[in-house]
């Protein structure tokens, strides 16, 4: 049988993902402005963007570069598909995620490993202008106007604390312009998006 | 004839003695190797291996559906830890992640004996360069954050290869940590049974313990403990979760269930009515005492006979001779009535021995002849039915002729039916009187018009497919498929086998084969393969592997080489460089390797081992839900190019309907041998033609009728149905041999007796057959629903069509 296996290898993704230290809180700050924006990105029910992401591992001199397309789809739909240096889809739908590379793929269920969730629920609630789902995982901390807004996230959870330290959103009204995500190991990703040309 | 004869009871006695003795010291095979040929090919042994043994022949599919999933996934946790503590199950597989830290430490110890990029370029600078160069792409892969930690030790990603390599199927998803159906609607479970498909006292046994295990894991659900047997679990969430199963076992199960319980229904409610009529009849149960022997001792004499004669006997003989010697119930009715009633004063049977056994005898004969032509067949399974039929007609006609009269008592009396036969008689001659000549052309027509429908159908008549003769209902098989399309697992039914003396050997071949059928991957001819050299490679190919592994310093020095302009610090690899050197001196793998992982089980599962053959399967996929049918002739033609030495692809549904295609092919071209032999015994028994003639037409119009009617209800016919139509001509050639022996002799002594008798024997036979048409079980349908109309047409066929006529020849009875 196989299908253990896939699992094992589910999990070992997942194990790996928790690796990690402990995180250290960030002040939150209440703020009207933050209802606003979340009201009018609550609005859009469809969004494709562009990413650029780069990585900045320790264990690299240089970070990785790679880049793709952002397909949000309301209210709980995200597809990230990575088109260089690798093409693999990552979609996540409700509580399942699938992992698409080449004629292979992966699906697994998000309650199952919370590890993965505070990566793709941070990005996630915040285009659904989801306040309540972003409350139940993070602390927030929202500075800026509507035409310039910064969100920080801290995770609330000890658990998830040990894998992101921090997930910094930046943005202007209803979209999002910079996506960054600090692990608690020091390696962080930055993950720049760009209103989508041509279509 | 007026005294006893001891010497007649007595030998009896001791034949029944002998015959009792051979059947309790018989031998009794209850397998598939009845509908093997004796001399199978060699494709045809590994494919009843397959069926009796194989992995597929072992898989339980079980599904919790109802209540809500989380309680579902409480029960489907439970089961499982109850069904690995059993050792009836080497495989239980839910989903859960229980063993997956074992299976990952194992298979991240042993990545460079089991990873299929290992080879000696893996590890030059060039090699190095690549495969670090993908492990950095993949970091910036969505996924890649998750491997960060795995680069110092395995830069050159074997571990993720691995799973790779062990995760090309796709698998149910999970909820709550076990798998449920893609629409949520069921949790799943898999178990493979460690006894095989084709034992099913083991499967049902197994099957209980599933739904022991489910009812303690139901009530450990919901809190509650198990009450003694019988309690009633109080209503709670987890009542309403129900249990489902499929697979083999459950269908094998099921099946021998349903067929014992329709045949002891059948019989029951066949037994009765019979005995009714029977009662009504006589009205003196001696009589009715009496007439079962000789179909008892046919039976007895009949499996002995097998037994004797095969060394051991099929079930399939048990289950069907009695059916097929139904006739010899006949015998004593036809001599009780005949004989007894209204007798001429001589002691009893005196007259019927002389004026009507020989009839009766002819008719015997006829079906032995019939019967004969299933004694040359090729498949153990008919063989036997035509030994136990003819062994067990002879018997019978010996007990009515010799013993019966000798154990009735004097001035034993039945009650009189020549009421019932004048009726009948004059009916039959109203009928004649009024339609003379039209009876003839009307049968004609009838005739003509049956052989136009069969015609039409000619292309369809017959029903190759084995599965047309399965009990298990249209519905179960497609739960099953939905259970099979839930899991992702295969309907295995096309794999690859390779064979040897040894596991190292097959696992070579394996290999290479595995090689081969990639190609056919990627041409999309077929989906993907397994083989159990995934799970454990050969030693040949770990060793290469392990030598492939350079020492220390040449690894440092390609790797300075090789990592040089790709950003990655050489000292985080030090790991990388421990572990290689590990790996170097640590021994191969072997299956004893595997325990405790589950690839164990994986393993095993394609591994097969007898006395002292070992064989590799490898299991075949379509290419998408789509298209689930392999080419299975593109894939043989590859492996031939190939010249894989004892290797072959075995297409199972195709060999089984080629097989029973092939079967049933035998029985038409033996029937029609059995029909001419009966032609050949009739000319020579009663030396004209005409008469040979007049006597076959009304039997072959009932076949023709019966056929052309089955057709038309939609039927196709299938290799019981001809078994039928033997039946339907072994039957009728006793009521045409005694309307042609009353036309023949002009006058008949008894002619209104003799129409009784033949009415009453035919009610018997439609009675017990036709109740066959309504149990559930096709072989039992096919039969039913053949004989039972065409005893009833042969009888009227034959009455109306047998008639007085201008004196023949002389009589030669």
């Amino acid at each position: 049988m196989k299908l253990r296996v896939l699992g094992a290898c589910v999990s070992l993704l997942a194990h790996i993902a928790a690796h990690g230290a402990a995180a250290s809180g960030v002040a939150a700050g209440g703020v009207d402005a933050l209802d606003e924006v979340m009201h009018s990105l609550a609005q859009r029910r469809h969004g494709q963007v562009s990413f650029v992401e780069q990585q900045f591992l320790s264990m690299l001199k240089r970070p990785v570069e790679s880049y793709g397309e952002l397909i949000y789809d309301a209210p709980n739909r995200l597809e990230k598909r990575t088109i260089e240096p690798r093409p693999e889809t990552l979609v996540v739908d409700g509580e399942v995620v699938t992992v698409q590379r080449g004629r292979r793929s992966h699906t697994l269920e998000l309650k199952a490993y919370p590890q993965l969730l505070p990566f793709i629920e941070s990005i996630r609630a915040t285009l659904a202008g989801d306040r309540a789902a972003l409350e139940k995982l993070f602390r927030l901390e929202f500075t800026g106007s509507e035409m310039r807004w910064t969100l920080i996230l801290t995770p609330l959870d000890a658990q998830l604390a040990k894998a992101v330290a921090e997930i910094r959103i930046d943005g202007s009204r209803d979209e999002l312009l910079k996506v960054e995500i600090r692990q608690s190991d020091g390696d962080r990703s930055l993950m720049t998006l760009r209103a989508h040309s041509g279509r | 004839m007026n005294t006893r004869s001891p010497w007649i009871i007595s030998s009896w006695l001791v034949g029944v003695a002998a015959a009792l003795w051979v059947v309790a010291h018989a031998h009794y095979i209850n397998d598939l190797s009845a509908f093997l040929p004796a001399k199978p090919t060699h494709l045809q042994k590994l494919m009843v291996d397959q069926l009796r043994d194989g992995p597929a022949s072992r898989l339980l599919l079980i599904a919790l559906e109802g209540g809500d999933s989380e309680t579902r996934a409480r029960v489907s946790l439970g089961m499982a830890r109850r069904l690995r503590n059993d050792a009836a199950f080497s495989i239980v597989e839910n989903g859960e992640a229980l063993t997956a830290s074992r299976d990952r430490d194992f298979l991240f110890a042993h990545r460079y004996l089991l990873s299929d990029a290992v080879d000696a370029g893996r590890f030059t600078a060039t090699g190095l360069k690549h495969a670090i160069e993908e492990t950095i792409e993949g970091l910036a892969s969505p996924a890649g954050l998750l491997l960060k930690s795995l680069v110092p030790h395995d830069p050159t990603g074997e571990m993720l290869r691995i799973i790779d390599q062990l995760s090309r199927n796709r698998s149910p998803r999970t909820q709550h940590g076990v798998w449920i159906s893609a629409d949520g609607a069921r949790t799943l479970l898999v178990a493979q049974t460690a006894a095989p498909g084709s034992d099913t006292d083991a499967q049902e046994r197994d099957l209980q313990a599933i739904s022991g295990a489910f009812d303690a894991s139901v009530a450990e659900a919901s809190g509650v403990q198990v009450r003694p047997a019988g309690a009633q679990i109080p209503a709670a969430d987890s009542s309403a979760v129900q249990l489902k199963m499929s697979g083999p076992g459950v269908f094998a199960v099921a099946a021998r269930a349903k067929i014992k319980r329709a045949a002891m229904r059948l019989s029951i409610v066949s037994s009765i009515l019979v005995v009714a009529v029977l009662l009504a009849v006589y009205r003196s149960p001696l009589a009715l005492g009496l007439g079962l022997l000789p179909v008892a001792t046919g039976a007895l004499a009949g499996v002995a006979a097998v037994a004797l004669g095969f060394g051991a006997v099929h079930g399939v003989t048990l289950g069907f001779g009695i059916t097929l010697m139904g006739e010899s119930v006949d015998y004593s009715i036809y001599f009780f009535i005949q004989s007894l009633h209204g007798g001429t004063g001589g002691p009893p049977g005196d007259e019927w021995r002389r004026r009507l056994w020989p009839t009766v005898r002819l008719g015997m004969l006829t079906s032995v002849c019939g019967f004969a032509s299933l004694l040359p067949s090729g498949f153990p399974g008919l063989a036997q039915l035509g030994l136990y039929s003819i062994t067990g007609l002879i018997a019978a006609a010996m007990v009515t002729r010799f013993l019966l009269p000798e154990l009735l008592p004097l001035g034993f009396r039945i009650g009189d039916v020549s009421a019932l036969g004048l009726r009948v008689g004059g009916v039959r001659d109203s009928i004649c009187r009024h339609g003379r000549s039209r009876l003839g052309y009307a049968a004609c027509a009838v005739a003509a018009v049956a052989m136009l429908l069969l015609y039409r159908h000619h292309d369809t008549l017959w029903n190759r497919e084995l599965s047309r003769l399965s009990p298990v209902s249209p519905q179960d098989l497609r739960y099953d498929a939905t259970l099979r399309a839930d899991l992702g697992a295969a309907n295995v039914s096309d794999l690859v086998i390779v064979e040897g003396a040894g596991l190292e050997e097959v696992l070579r071949g394996a290999e290479r084969a595995e090689a081969v059928l990639r190609t056919l991957v990627d041409e999309r001819v077929i989906g993907d393969v397994d083989s159990p050299a995934d799970y454990l490679p050969s030693l040949a190919t770990q060793e290469a592997r392990r030598g492939a592994l350079p020492d220390a310093r040449t690894l440092r020095d390609d790797l300075k080489a090789g990592v040089a302009g790709l950003g990655l610090d050489l000292g985080q690899l030090t790991p990388f460089v421990e572990d290689v050197a590990a790996a170097r001196q640590a021994a191969l793998l072997t299956p004893d390797d595997l325990r405790g992982t589950s690839l164990a089980a994986g393993f095993d599962a394609l591994i097969l081992h007898q006395s002292d053959r070992w064989s590799a399967l490898l299991p075949l996929r379509g290419v998408d839900g789509a298209t689930p049918d392999i080419e299975v002739a593109r894939v043989a033609a590859r492996l031939e190019a190939a010249r894989l030495p004892n290797t072959m692809v075995l297409d199972l549904k195709a060999q089984t309907d080629a097989l029973y295609a092939g079967y049933l092919q035998e029985a038409m071209r033996l029937s029609l041998c059995g029909f001419l032999l009966i032609v050949l015994l009739l000319l020579a028994a009663l030396r004209s033609p005409l008469r040979v003639a007049r006597l076959l037409a009304p039997l072959c119009l009932a076949v023709l009728t019966v056929a052309a009617g089955l057709v038309q209800a939609g039927q196709q016919l299938t290799i019981l149905h001809l078994v039928g139509m033997l039946l339907i001509v072994a039957v009728g050639s006793n009521y045409a041999l005694f309307f042609d022996a009353e036309a023949a002799m002009q006058r008949s002594l008894n002619s209104a007796l003799t129409l009784a008798s033949l009415v009453i024997a035919n009610i018997c036979t439609v009675i017990g057959f036709g109740l066959l048409s309504f149990s559930q079980v096709p072989v039992l349908v096919a039969l039913g629903t053949t004989v039972a109309p065409g005893a009833f047409l042969a009888l009227l066929f034959s009455g109306l069509l047998i008639r007085r006529d201008p004196p023949v020849t002389a009589d030669a009875l």
